[in-house]
């Protein structure tokens, strides 16, 4: 009896709620541990990044306008399906030099960082909001709204949570987003772009790419309908770089880093508050 | 005298001349030096390089004072004075005195308050009527709202323990002298962080009225420091390396120069920026009150806001009523002499502030725009600008795009909601907006689809120390005011 030959996966991009191959054509090889090849990554280019930018505009009224407890139970129903998916998250992860242990960490923290974030739906604003006693006879009330179009970068290890964390943050804030995967650890983000697009996440809510970060990293800065960008890698050589071009639009630039992602620090509703914008509301008092 | 009117009884004549006596703002209680050194470490020190440029009066074009010219070695000197302040005293007081000392500065303010009132109009041209009644009122009480929350930081960030930043650098521009002065210090103050502030060129005299208070309050020397100077002064500021913050209000293209300057630092900074505010008239409107609402929007402070409604969406339905009534009033609207308690528009800043928004009047005609000016006369001397505004205009012309500062406003028609809220929001700038309709619904649905930090709902141009203010998008980041005007200074730990 010779043995089952595998179906081999196909990992490709998420753009606004499909899985295009770049339309550069190009493509970099991720390794396992003994170097035997896993995969032949999309290598996204500056055209795909501005295609998802498209995408992630064009979503975002309509993200924004969902309810908070919409978009909860959308963040929720994320979890739920990373929940079934769970032993390919692992085996992913382990292919890519995790131990078993810490495959299993990562996956279920992810998990349950999705849940944090989707309670936070609709309770920031109770947090983040004022009502503003004026002095004049006004009613006055402060509301975050999001900011927008957010481009976010995701760390080299830790690929899964770091990635989840960026995703939740963002859209739970009803901003769309386009987010770069680990580049060493590429995989499970496309695995997470297929449990998106199974989890009630509109087309160009959240779009993912794959690629060579330092390629991508100014074209992120410098596009002029980003609204934000979030670099989370550690490295301080590309952060002049980010803001100085940042500065053509007015990006509200954010630099984060955790050592570990998996741990409290990284589930905060002040990381929703970077992404959000405060807006004052006035009206007369009278007859 | 009101002549007789000659046209029909149920509208008034506003062709003809209203007559109104001067009603001037005295100025002999005032005190101005003729020349004004730097306020550093507590104390007026000259300027290293000995150098001074002339405060002129906008409205005669007389030298008011001679003030100094600080260039860097004055910048690290005030960097110093406050980096020793914040290390040695502003760090190790409690934040009750912290308050009480911010407190003391709001009360000065007020007890001394006609006297700022009459030396902001001289500096910078904004009728008296406005820098009494609006400016000096609203500096007083942000030093007030300000003082509380010193001791109280710790519940305006739910989880976390705030911590001041260090050394702010602040820069501040000539529109609201006085009041960018306190929306800058009075939070940096109350959060623990010393200060090195630099008021505009055209307009240093009431922030260095502010010193003077300063030192009567008895702050401790360095924790506010203020350094006059133009352009090259607050580069050497924002450069300066011992700067933890930078504060920054102003025009978006100064803005960006800062953000690229900061690259690659760690200064936290806060940018408050250009804006081309839409106002929106909806059919169901008080147009009366909404008429009244359009020019304050535009008109007031001679259209020198960054959050002014300087573009009218009107609905096509009720256009032809609110334009006449519109042109009725700005008939009436008196341009001349600040100090005079009937003036509605006073003098225009500066005289390059004057030929920027000339020259793009100038390009509003050229591309094609309608313009409407009101017919007042004009002093002899000084800098001033009728209010203009513009029809037959559309989205891409310039005086619809960008910022100009003045009191000029251009007037478009919409039919739906929708394209109200879509060429409301075709623009870089995202500051300010305004809604006039008689039906709530409409307000909160247009209103949450401007991308603006602030909305005006059937009013405009209404400012507070509790609420929060600042722009979505080019219009800048960080807030001002009421609570979230706090986190520009922290750090969260």
């Amino acid at each position: 009896m010779s043995e089952r030959v595998n179906v081999l996966k196909t990992y490709k991009l998420y753009i606004n709620g499909a899985f295009p191959r770049s339309e550069s054509g190009r493509y970099f090889i991720i390794n396992d541990k003994s170097g035997k090849q896993l995969a032949n990554m999309c290598r996204a280019s500056r055209k795909d990044f501005r295609n998802a930018v498209v995408a992630a505009r064009k979503a975002f009224d309509g993200w924004m306008s969902r309810s908070a407890y919409n978009r909860g139970q959308i963040l929720y129903r994320i979890a739920e399906m990373m929940e079934g998916r769970k032993n390919q998250f692992v085996d992913e992860l382990v292919s890519q030099g995790h131990s078993k242990n810490k495959a299993q960490k990562e996956v279920e923290a992810s998990i349950d960082r999705f849940i944090y974030y989707a309670g936070w739906s609709d309770k920031y604003q109770q947090v983040f909001g004022t009502v503003n006693p004026v002095a004049s006879p006004h009613f006055n009330f402060s509301m975050p709204e999001p900011t927008g179009v957010v481009v976010a970068s995701a760390p080299d290890d830790q690929p899964l949570i770091s990635l989840s964390t960026l995703i939740a943050v963002t859209i739970v804030g009803g901003n769309t987003c386009i987010v770069l995967a680990s580049e060493l650890k590429p995989l499970t983000a496309i695995t997470l772009a297929e449990v998106l697009n199974s989890s009630d996440v509109p087309a160009g809510v959240v779009n993912i790419l794959t690629g060579y970060r330092e390629e991508l990293i100014s074209h992120f800065s410098s596009h002029m309908d980003v609204n934000s960008i979030w670099y989370t890698n550690g490295d301080k050589k590309n952060r002049k770089l980010i803001q100085e071009n940042a500065s053509k639009n007015v990006k509200r630039v954010h630099f984060t880093t955790f050592d570990d992602w998996t741990k409290e620090a990284a589930e905060n509703p002040y990381l929703i508050q970077d992404f959000q914008e405060i807006k004052t509301t006035w009206h007369p008092v009278g007859i | 005298m009101i002549e007789e009117k000659k046209t029909s009884k149920t509208r008034l004549d506003f062709q003809t001349k209203w007559e109104y006596s001067p009603a001037p703002e005295s100025t002999d209680h005032i005190q101005l030096k003729d020349q004004y050194n730097l306020f550093i470490n507590g104390k007026f020190v000259e300027p290293e390089e000995g150098r001074y440029f002339d405060s002129i009066n906008p409205a005669s074009e007389d030298k008011l004072a001679s003030v100094a010219m600080a260039t860097e070695a004055d910048v690290n000197k005030a960097v110093k004075a406050a980096r020793d302040a914040y290390n040695k005293i502003w760090s190790k007081i409690t934040a009750k005195d912290r308050g009480k000392y911010i407190f003391r500065i709001a009360r000065l303010i007020q007890e001394r308050a006609r006297e700022f009132a009459v030396i902001e109009s001289l500096d910078g041209g904004k009728p008296i009527r406005e820098s009494r009644d609006v400016d000096i009122p609203l500096v007083a009480a942000h030093f007030f709202y300000y003082a509380g929350w010193a001791d109280k930081l710790k519940y305006a960030f739910p989880g976390r323990d705030p911590k001041p930043l260090g050394v702010a650098g602040q820069i501040i521009p000539w529109n609201f002298p006085l009041l960018m002065a306190a929306w800058k210090i009075a939070p940096a103050l109350a959060t623990g962080n010393t200060v090195v502030i630099k008021p505009a060129e055209t307009t240093p005299l009431t922030a260095l009225k502010l010193a003077e208070i300063i030192q009567e309050a008895d702050l401790p020397p360095g924790v506010v420091n203020i350094i006059t100077g133009a352009g090259k002064t607050g580069e050497a500021l924002v450069k300066h390396a011992d700067v933890n913050k930078i504060a920054f209000t102003g025009s978006t293209e100064v803005g960006k120069i800062i953000q690229k300057t900061l690259a690659g630092t760690d200064k936290k900074y806060s940018l408050e920026l250009g804006g081309k505010g839409a106002n929106i008239i909806f059919e169901d409107a008080a147009i009366d009150q909404a008429v009244e609402g359009i020019i304050n929007a535009i008109f007031f402070n001679q259209g020198h806001v960054c959050c002014a409604g300087s573009r009218l969406f009107v609905q096509e339905s009720v256009a032809e009523e609110v334009i006449a009534k519109l042109k009725d009033r700005m008939g009436t609207l008196i341009v001349g002499d600040p100090l005079d308690k009937n003036t509605d528009i006073g003098a225009i800043n500066s005289k390059a502030q004057l030929d920027k928004i000339n020259e793009l009047i100038e390009s509003g005609i050229n591309e094609g725009g309608e313009i409407f000016q009101s017919g007042c006369d004009l002093p002899a001397h000084g800098y001033w600008c009728r209010p203009t505004l513009f029809q037959e205009v559309s989205q891409s012309h310039r005086i619809v795009q960008e910022e100009i500062f003045g009191p000029v406003l251009t007037i478009q028609t919409f039919r739906t909601p929708d394209e109200a809220i879509t060429k409301a929001n075709n623009t870089p700038y995202g500051l300010s907006g305004g809604i006039w309709t008689d039906k709530g619904s409409k307000i909160f649905n247009t209103g949450s689809k401007i991308r603006a930090g602030v909305m005006w709902s059937n009013t405009f141009n209404k400012f507070d120390a509790t609420s929060p203010f600042g722009g979505y998008k080019e219009s800048g980041m960080g807030r001002e005011g009421g609570l979230h005007g706090l986190l520009p200074y922290l750090e969260l730990k």
